[in-house]
């Protein structure tokens, strides 16, 4: 009888798997299915959509209250003082107000969605009978939401650079230690924080997509991802903690201030980035050590 | 055609492409019950001594002995909490068992998940999708996350399940605007994506009319029909009765019966009923053929049949004066063997 089976696509039983002898592999098929999943998804662009519109309300009220002689005076966002000397600095100004809620919100939503939304919805079952492996849709999962980092991190990056090249002075920059670089150089260092923040963004998810293993409410696991990143952000305000800020996920966050001096200081971003693999890592691994042995009962 | 290592072997033997044992009808009676774990190819799935204790305590399934000859319509009955949702969870890997293990298609589980959920389409407690996308969105979805699923073929096979469960002309309608029938179809339709060896349906008709429970008798049928095994769980004795050949009744987490739909039948003695004006003769005319279990009601005389036939009992009626009305043999129903094993009432025993 199983011979009447139809000869499409089906291997024979008794034959081992076969991945990867299609023409697409295996696993980049349900990466870009994921991709359309979390870009599809009508909440996710509206987040993307407030990414858009911040810079561009920023710019506007930025453009509006400073003027080439004025300073914003201490206390302000980092580099609001070099802004009236060059619109490139706007992206650095808007990174570092955004990166206090607005990103690791943004990225909060869509990780701690990623396996709780899929529990609660009842999807996750049909996903792990069809069998995606579990292994392997975490795999996805996190690589989505790496890929939903960058682009919302590019994304206020690039808006508020044409913002600024608008609104704003454009020439040569000046960095914070007095010397003079070309423009393009400006914008290089500027990308490279945007990928920096991606990174560190990216971190934030992986705590999400844990958080997301042990619920099957996607709210609860997006509250839990705030109250860690807003916890840390207030400990970094407690000189006492000084001795755990190292550790603390936010506190490298905006630690690329050595990238606009002249020669370029990494060394905060190196911290930074050791900082951020280290959570990928640990918190990548209790998702996987939670969802490979986790009942499935939603 | 078995040599003796793949007899004790726990696993899918190496000479499982022979499929001659494929087919094969055999109730539970030759199980073995050895500590050697003993698995026929003849069965689609096997489990033994299978259990989950909730972390609360509850044990749902109790000890499971459950053989599924393959090319069975296997009806998995019990009245609701008795603990066959979280059977299939356990078959299907989304569960672990706190004792026990099992074989799916003779795979080993869950070493050999990859390889057996492959062969195994399933529905488990109602339908399940996202809701902002399509019919046909879905299915490609789950199509995309199947690692063995040819991508090349994916947009003809989409088409060809939502054709045989009728969803074609809503394919691309958003899943939240379906129907409830409409949802359990598009989840028997991610069943039929590929083809498939063993199909394990939790539930399929609930929620849905009549109409549409024939729609889904039927492409149970099918399905049957085109070799696969199917295992499907109800609370429904129509449905089990109108499609399934064996049948397994869970009571409290364990299974109280296991076999031939037949057997569970002719679990019970048959009964002759008469009907006639004068019960008290027939009554003494039946007691005078020998039979047992005399019982008048009104107008009706039953009786054991034992071992004679009705046109026999008829005729000593007739001929002992007795003015017969009506002449029955009434089968015991399904209902009446399902109470017996599971106990009076529909309600949750914990």
């Amino acid at each position: 009888m199983l011979s009447s089976r139809p000869a499409t696509e089906v291997r024979e039983p008794g034959e081992s798997a076969m991945p990867g002898t299609h023409p697409v592999p295996a696993w980049l098929r349900l990466f870009r299915s994921e991709l359309r999943l979390v870009f599809g998804r009508p909440r996710n662009l509206a987040l993307l959509g407030v990414l858009v519109v911040i810079p561009v309300f920023l710019g506007i009220v930025l453009r509006l209250t400073i003027n080439a002689n004025s300073s914003a005076g201490p206390g302000g966002p980092a580099f609001l003082n070099q802004l009236a000397g060059n619109g490139v600095f706007l992206t650095l100004v808007v990174l570092s107000l955004m990166l206090v809620l607005v990103l690791p919100l943004v990225i909060a939503v869509v990780a701690g969605d990623s396996i709780a939304g899929e529990a609660n919805m009842g999807t996750l079952r049909g996903l792990l009978t069809v069998p995606a492996g579990r292994t392997r849709l975490l795999a996805v999962k996190y690589a989505a939401i790496v890929v939903f980092s960058f682009a919302s991190c590019l994304l206020v990056a690039c808006v508020s650079l044409i913002m600024g090249l608008i609104l704003f002075h454009t020439g040569p920059v000046t960095l914070l230690s007095g010397t003079t670089v070309p423009l393009a150089n400006g914008v290089l260092r500027v990308l490279v924080v945007a990928i920096y923040a991606a990174v560190a963004m990216a971190a934030v998810g992986a705590i999400g997509l844990a958080a997301s293993t042990f619920t099957q409410h996607p709210v609860g696991a997006i509250a839990g991802i705030l109250v860690v990143v807003i916890g840390s952000e207030i400990a970094d305000q407690v000189p006492q903690l000084s001795g755990i800020h190292p550790i603390l996920p936010s506190h490298f966050w905006l630690a690329w201030g050595g990238l606009f001096r002249a020669p370029i200081d990494t060394s905060g971003i190196q911290h930074g980035l050791l900082s951020s693999a280290l959570y990928i890592v640990i918190f990548g691994a209790i998702a996987w050590a939670r969802l490979t042995s986790a009942d499935v009962t939603s | 055609m078995q040599s003796p290592e793949d007899e004790v072997s726990f696993g899918r033997a190496a000479g499982r492409a022979d499929d001659s044992g494929h087919g094969g009808r055999a109730d539970n009676s030759g199980r073995a019950d050895d500590a050697v774990q003993v698995f026929d190819p003849s069965y689609a799935l096997v489990t033994r001594g299978l259990s989950k204790r909730f972390r609360n305590g509850q044990l749902a399934v109790d000890t499971l002995d459950l053989q599924v000859p393959a090319g069975s319509v296997y009806g998995f009955l019990g009245p609701n909490g008795s603990g066959k949702t979280t059977t299939i969870r356990l078959l299907l890997g989304l569960i672990q068992p706190t004792a026990g293990r099992h074989q799916l298609l003779g795979f080993p589980m869950p070493e050999g998940q990859t390889e057996a959920l492959a062969r195994v389409g399933s529905l488990v407690e109602g339908p399940a999708f996202y809701p902002h996308l399509s019919g046909r969105g879905n299915l490609a979805r789950l199509d995309a996350a199947d690692r063995t699923a040819s991508p090349a073929t994916a947009p003809a096979r989409i088409e060809q399940a939502l054709h045989r469960v009728g969803l074609l002309a809503a394919a691309d309608k958003k899943y939240k605007a379906y129907s409830l029938g409409m949802k359990q179809r598009l989840a028997i339709a991610t069943s039929l994506l590929r083809p498939r060896e063993l199909v394990i349906l939790d539930e399929p008709t609930n929620g849905l009319d009549p109409q549409g429970t024939r729609e889904v008798r039927s492409l149970i049928r099918h399905i049957a029909a085109d070799g696969a095994t199917v295992f499907v769980s109800s609370h429904l004795l129509a449905e089990v009765e109108q499609i399934c050949t064996h049948v397994g009744v869970m009571r409290s987490g364990r299974l109280v019966f296991s076999g031939p739909l037949s057997q569970l039948r002719g679990g019970g003695t048959s009964r002759v009923l008469v009907r006639t004006s004068q019960p008290e003769l027939a009554a003494k005319v039946l007691n005078d053929l020998g039979l047992a279990e005399i019982r008048q009601d009104g107008q009706e005389v039953t009786a054991d049949l034992g071992t004679l036939q009705p046109e026999f009992i008829c005729e000593r009626l007739v001929y002992g004066g007795v003015p017969v009305a009506g002449l029955d043999t009434p089968k015991r129903s399904l209902e009446d063997e399902f109470v017996e094993l599971t106990g009076e009432g529909f309600d949750v025993e914990q």
